[in-house]
């Protein structure tokens, strides 16, 4: 029995309302307990010696004034750790290639390769001198060349970033389905561009954050994290102690965006030091740590060539990426460029589509899973790229894009790069949107506007993306080859006052999942969702589980929950039967009971089931006491969420400034559980677009330093530079999991730059500017405005 | 992120004020609103060993008119400035500072002392030929704003000196233009223009044009005043002394803007303001 026939017969009480999110009193009114809230009698307090450096021999390191301090309990170096079992580990690296890895230690090991990296650790009593003491660690450099620009990195007689492996290449890789090269002969026209995703933060407003208390032979280690079951299995593996012996708690994570989808080396130092102290240590990163040292998302260029016939059927696409990776490969860090080149074909019937990536080092900081992690990417390259063709063969966006998308009725509709996308109407969204956009006054404002010298334009993307990261046997080590399976698992208990305790192994920071969570819990056991406690991140409470990343955790760990639910639903219903002299097919949850078909008097609350459960003086033949289950739920498919995303766009044809006037956005996630909890994901999530496509740049100069390392370089838009988005729905179920559902927490981030971008060239075309690339920063616009001119920028 | 250790007084006295800087010598500065000490302190980039606090100073509050200017005790924050019905030019400058939490605790006499050529209110006060009173232990004396900056983020108000007010004319009659270019609401000026206008029967009789961030120190941009003063005032004549607007100056580049394009942005800044001025938009 499915969770979905479990569910009352009758409207959805809860799922589909805009419940307010349970999370949010805390939060508003401060109540909510991160990492640095935290404390442990006996605590000491860690700082870390990072490298001024981009590229170094380290020739030698005197701890000695640091540790003749009275408040410094410990200094510790690469050379003083030899003992750990493993350097950092990468899980996933793209099926079937070879790939060139370095180790990457906690702390170096004779060598530094970027800026930050760290070269040790001062342990000492108070917070505020163990940042006076790793000051007095002396470092003696002997500076490396530099090298920074990835394509540079690939050039024969390159700077390497590691000596040994003899290149900067760290792997090729190939997907894709049909022939290229064939279609794009069989084009009329063919569009190149050389399209750049440059770097990003995750920049989630609490930094990292450790706390790790090793005593009596286990650790306890609360870590500000998207992944404490991860946290928890590599610390085993480095620490060589088996994972029963080690809790791993993310509490209250203040965002994480892909940056705490991570195992960092600071993890394994506090714990190592722990251990080596017998005392619990905390750790706080600061900002301007986190901007050099939490992994960073994109960097990548790519040469994209898409041909088709003059009446706009796509032929082919093919995209040449390089990525850079950075100094090391981290958790995931190959296969991020490989997650993206899955959609490559966008909502498009492509049949030639094929994605070839390079990775490469460089000396900056690794690039890993930021929002999106290769989504927002590919979908970039393919909608900016339908766009510069629909220019060139005269279409206008929305046709070239009707023209070529795979219909509603082809799905389930396997793709050239070999993935089957679950379900899709993507004329239904784009009809939708189109509807929203009146082109009447936008033509009449964009002329009035003209007179002022206001350029204005308007862009489109319809995307889709593969999320819900699971189905093991797809993922899993024999096949794309990440190292662990990818399931879900969670546990419902039932107390005897018929409250509801859930467990859940994802692990949510911010995407109010206590509360989508609760809405499909009180529905099916009849309760209300504030009876439902959601209790998640606690490798001790919910011992199975892998995370929220991936926008995986509705669609993966909700499906899981509503099957534990189910199972409970079931015990439920045969007690009620039993006590009501009924058959349990003839119960049904109605309203905030379980009651008997028909009559709906005839019934018992989930608190007197819970009261029967636990008091078993009548409960059916062979029934064990107790009203708890649990699941674990694997699904069968990816799934596949879409939309159409509009944005207009105002640029000052003197400053080249562009500010968003409009931005609407049509997006399909399946049925929804909660509407005001999806508007909140799509605005957070266009807004990060909108900062990617605008206003943040990760940069580095030429000497590998990091040029915006603070908030005041690292521009994030605020309120003030997004406009009042405009949302709606289609809802096209999933049929991939019972509810339906599919992730929408990136959804809006991965839609969101390529409409931004082709909105700004939109706008610019009068003034002879036909393609740029992100960031659409002011002096850029100018720039590009003033060589379109002929005239060069002086 | 994390300052060094430092001492901290909070004197209920100039006189004690001043008494604790003087003995503190180099290393003891002055806090006011914070907003830009403490972030270099955090950053390490400033490292001092005693701040004494204005905070409970009295005397350096309130906004007074007298005769021809406006008397504005040092320690009066952005959003006092912001929020007064006559200031003009100085409160709309003073709108565009940062966002409220910052414009809540940054005081104009923390603002002209640091001398930031990024900031708003420095350009302002030299346009409008303000100054400012000092005090110190060789006593009180006023400084012009012609004087007051000296090169990035330094001042001729001495190390053992506190400023007490701010001296700006009222310039009644006078049109204002403020244009600031950022890329974020909160952002410091990439480049700002400020420009006074007063005009008679269409004609400029005085104009005042200040430069933020286009150099180490706020500027007038004369060579925009001497183009049009005593011409007449229309599209025209804007544009063309705007034209100006870059001369003289050297405008440090940074990732987002180079030199080239911050004298582009203060040319078409300059029209902008000039023409808010004499009222023509
Ligand atoms: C995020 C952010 C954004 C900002 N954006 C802007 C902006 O857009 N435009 C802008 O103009 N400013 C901006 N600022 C700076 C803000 O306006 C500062 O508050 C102001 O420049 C300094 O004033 P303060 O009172 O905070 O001075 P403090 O930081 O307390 O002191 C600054 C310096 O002045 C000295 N000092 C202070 N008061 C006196 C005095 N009375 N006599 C002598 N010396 C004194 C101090 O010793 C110190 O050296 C921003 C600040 C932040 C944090």
């Amino acid at each position: 029995m499915t969770a979905t026939e479990a569910a009352p017969n009758g409207a959805a009480l809860h799922v589909g309302r805009s419940l307010k999110r349970k999370e949010d009193p805390r939060l508003i009114t401060g109540r909510a307990r991160y990492v640095d809230d935290m404390t442990v009698p006996g605590l000491l307090h860690a700082a870390i010696v990072r490298s001024p450096e981009a590229h170094a021999m380290i020739v030698s390191i005197d701890s000695s004034a640091a540790l003749a301090r009275e408040d410094v309990e410990l200094v510790l170096t690469g050379q003083d750790m030899t003992d750990l079992e493993s350097p950092l580990p990468c899980a996933w690296v793209p099926p079937g290639t070879e790939i060139a890895n370095a180790p990457h230690w906690a702390l170096a090991r004779g060598q530094v390769n970027h800026v930050g990296d760290p070269v040790a650790i001062v342990v000492g009593t108070d917070r505020y001198a163990v940042v006076d003491a790793a000051e007095e660690v002396l470092v003696e450099y002997e500076s490396l060349p530099v090298i920074v620009d990835p394509r540079a990195a690939l050039a024969d007689g390159a700077t390497l970033v590691h000596e040994d492996l003899g290149s900067n290449r760290v792997f090729e890789f190939s997907l894709g389905g049909g022939d290229v090269e064939a279609g794009l002969a069989e084009a009329d026209v063919v569009v190149q561009r050389e399209i750049v995703n440059h770097r990003t933060s995750g920049a989630p407003i609490e930094p990292r954050g450790v706390i790790a208390d090793f005593r009596a032979g286990s650790l306890t280690i609360h870590s500000s994290t998207q992944v404490p079951h991860f946290v928890r299995l590599f610390l085993a593996l480095q620490l060589g102690i088996s994972e029963e012996r080690i809790r791993a708690v993310a509490p209250e994570v203040g965002g994480g965006f892909g940056a705490k989808l991570q195992f960092y080396g600071e993890e394994v130092l506090l714990a190592y030091a722990s251990r080596r102290l017998q005392r619990p240590i905390k750790w706080i990163e600061t900002r301007s740590e986190h901007m050099q040292v939490a992994h960073h998302g994109r960097d990548q260029i790519a040469t994209c060539r898409m041909g088709a016939r003059q009446d706009g059927t796509i032929t082919a696409f093919h995209v040449q990426i390089t990525a850079d990776l950075g100094a090391y490969l981290m958790l995931l860090t190959p296969v991020i460029p490989v997650l993206g080149a899955f959609v490559m074909g966008g909502c498009y019937a492509i049949p030639n589509v094929r994605t070839d990536i390079t990775g490469v080092f460089t000396n900056k900081m690794s690039t890993d899973a930021i929002r999106g992690a290769g989504r927002p990417e590919a979908t970039h390259m393919v909608e900016v790229m339908i766009d510069q063709l629909a220019s060139e063969l005269g279409m206008s966006p929305p046709a070239i894009r009707r023209k070529n998308f795979i219909p509603k009725e082809s799905f389930p509709a396997e793709v050239a790069t070999g993935v089957v996308y679950d379900s899709g109407d993507y004329h239904g969204s784009l009809d939708k949107l189109m509807g929203k956009l009146d082109v009447e006054a936008f033509k009449r404002e964009q002329a009035e506007l003209r007179g002022r010298g206001i350029y204005r334009g308007i862009g489109l993307s319809t995307y889709t993306e593969i999320c819900g990261l699971a189905p093991s046997r797809i993922v899993g080590p024999s096949g794309l080859g990440l190292q662990t399976g990818l399931w879900e698992s969670a546990m419902v208990r039932v107390h005897i006052s018929g409250a509801v305790t859930v467990y859940s192994g994802a692990s949510p920071h911010g995407q109010g999942l206590d509360t989508s969570f609760a809405q499909i819990v009180a529905d099916r056991l009849g309760v209300d969702p504030e009876v439902v406690e959601v209790i998640h991140g606690d490798t001790g409470t919910g011992p199975q589980g892998l995370g929220t990343y991936g926008s995986r955790s509705l669609s993966v760990g909700g499906e899981a929950i509503a099957r534990a639910t189910a199972k409970v639903a079931e015990k439920a219903k045969a007690i009620v039967a039993h006590e009501l002299e009924a058959a349990a097919q003839d119960i049904e949850v109605s309203g905030d009971r379980f009651s008997v078909r028909g009559s709906p008097d005839h019934g018992m609350s989930l608190a007197e089931v819970a009261g029967a459960a636990y008091i078993p003086e009548n409960l059916p033949e062979g029934m064990e006491p107790g009203l708890e289950e649990t699941t674990f739920y694997d699904p069968e498919n990816f799934v596949f969420p879409f939309g159409a995303h509009a944005a207009i766009v105002d640029v000052d044809g003197e400053t080249g400034k562009v500010a968003v006037a409009r931005y609407i956005a049509v997006d399909d996630c399946g049925p929804a559980v909660n509407p005001m909890i999806i508007d909140g994901q799509i605005h957070g999530g266009i807004t990060h677009a909108i900062g990617q496509a605008l206003y943040e740049r990760v940069h580095y100069d030429d000497d590998g330093q990091l040029v915006t390392g603070t908030f005041v370089d690292y521009s994030l838009p605020s309120a003030a530079e997004v406009p009042m988005f405009e949302t709606d729905r289609t809802e096209t179920p999933s049929p991939s999991n019972s509810l339906g559902v599919k992730g929408v927490g990136e959804a809006g981030t991965i839609g969101a730059s390529a409409a931004v971008t082709n909105a700004v060239i939109d706008a610019l075309r009068p003034l002879g500017v036909t393609f740029m690339n992100m960031p659409l920063t002011p002096m850029r616009v100018w720039e590009a405005i003033e060589e379109a001119r002929g005239g060069v920028p002086a | 992120m994390i300052p060094t250790e430092f001492d901290y007084a909070a004197p209920e006295s100039l006189d004690d004020a001043l008494w604790l800087l003087g003995e503190g010598g180099e290393e003891t500065r002055l806090l006011a609103g914070g907003h830009s000490l403490i972030p270099l302190m955090k950053l390490r980039v400033v490292v001092p060993t005693k701040l004494v606090d204005l905070r409970k100073v009295p005397g350096l509050d309130g906004m007074q008119r007298e005769d021809g200017s406006w008397r504005i005790g040092a320690m009066t924050v952005h959003s006092e400035l912001e929020h007064h019905p006559d200031l003009g030019l100085l409160s709309r400058a003073a709108s565009t500072i940062a966002d409220p939490q910052v414009r809540h605790c940054g005081t104009i006499g923390g603002s002209l002392a640091h001398g930031d050529p990024a900031s708003d209110l420095p350009a302002v006060l030299l346009a409008a030929g303000g100054s400012v009173s000092a005090q110190g232990s060789g006593g009180p004396r006023t400084i012009e704003a012609a004087d007051l900056f000296k090169d990035y983020m330094t001042t001729s108000v001495a190390p053992d000196e506190v400023i007490t007010a701010v001296h700006v004319p009222a310039l009644d009659g006078y049109g204002y233009g403020y244009q600031k270019f950022n890329r974020r609401a909160e952002d410091w000026a990439m480049v700002a223009v400020c420009a006074l206008v007063y005009a008679r029967d269409g004609v400029c009789e005085d104009v005042r044009v200040g430069l933020t961030h286009m150099a180490s120190t706020p500027l007038r941009a004369t060579a925009v005043e001497e183009a049009l003063r005593g011409q007449p005032l229309y599209a025209g004549s804007i544009a063309e002394a705007a034209e100006r607007a870059a001369d003289a100056t050297n405008p440090p580049g940074d990732l987002n803007a180079t030199p080239a394009y911050k004298r582009h942005l203060a040319r078409v800044l300059c029209q902008r303001a000039l023409t808010e001025a004499a009222g023509l938009s």
